[in-house]
């Protein structure tokens, strides 16, 4: 099964190394940015999405996800 | 970004010097077939739980390790935030479960075909476990069994 983990804080995730980790710009509590607003939870989930997809990724991949 | 500076000084102190877990080598698992042909789970540690369902038990030193099995076609509105730490702004979990435990989008995405199925159940725990030994031990291989029975392709993990 291939994962995913949206995480909001680098520090933990560079420690940890999970096969694949988007960090999210956010502040902790809120990984899929803003409440009630689908559009740019959409956006978080997509770009973790495209690492599952990505074959050129290598463990561990730490992405850092850039709002639009 | 979240930032280790933004916690009170308890929790950064107890965080320098807490023994992170990680394996020597990075385990790697290949998506096995195109996104719009996988099963996709969410994995969440919000601490989200049904009305009808037992609370975990804040009472365990190190955190509860089990978890609550979450049904696909739960209405989000109903899931109630019962993360025990206090390091973060609960406001907007509880005003969007979705915030944390998006099953609304991935049905949507289901809709657009852009993934191929949302799994039936999915998984809550209760997040700020520092026991992750017992974690590991004694709760994932169970998970492992029931993510291979519902012949999950991919999951998605929101960590909080």
């Amino acid at each position: 099964m291939a994962t995913v983990v949206i995480q909001s804080l680098r520090q933990v995730t560079e420690k940890i190394r999970p096969p694949r980790a988007l960090v999210v710009p956010f502040r902790h509590g809120y990984p899929l940015d803003t409440p009630d607003d689908p559009d740019r939870q959409h956006a978080v989930i997509e770009a973790a999405l495209k690492m599952l997809e990505d074959t050129d990724l290598q463990p561990p991949a730490i992405v850092d996800y850039v709002p639009k | 970004m979240g930032e280790l500076r933004e916690f009170p000084l308890k929790y950064r102190l107890f965080l320098k010097i807490y023994p992170w877990r990680r394996s020597g080598s990075v385990p790697w698992t290949p998506l096995q077939k195109p996104l719009k042909d996988s099963r996709l789970v969410l994995i969440s540690t919000a601490g989200l739980i049904l009305p009808d369902q037992e609370p975990f038990d804040k009472s365990i030193r190190g955190g509860d390790c089990s978890f609550r099995e979450i049904p696909s076609d739960v209405d989000a509105s109903a899931l109630i935030d019962t993360h025990r730490s206090d390091l973060f702004d609960h406001f907007g979990v509880r005003q969007d479960p979705n915030l944390t435990f998006p099953i609304d989008r991935v049905q949507e995405l289901e809709k657009k075909g852009r993934i191929g199925s949302v799994n039936r159940r999915h998984l809550s725990f209760m997040g700020s476990i520092t026991t992750p030994k017992r974690l590991v031990k004694k709760t994932l291989p169970g998970v492992a069994h029931l993510l291979k029975t519902d012949a999950v392709d991919a999951a998605l993990l929101i960590p909080v």
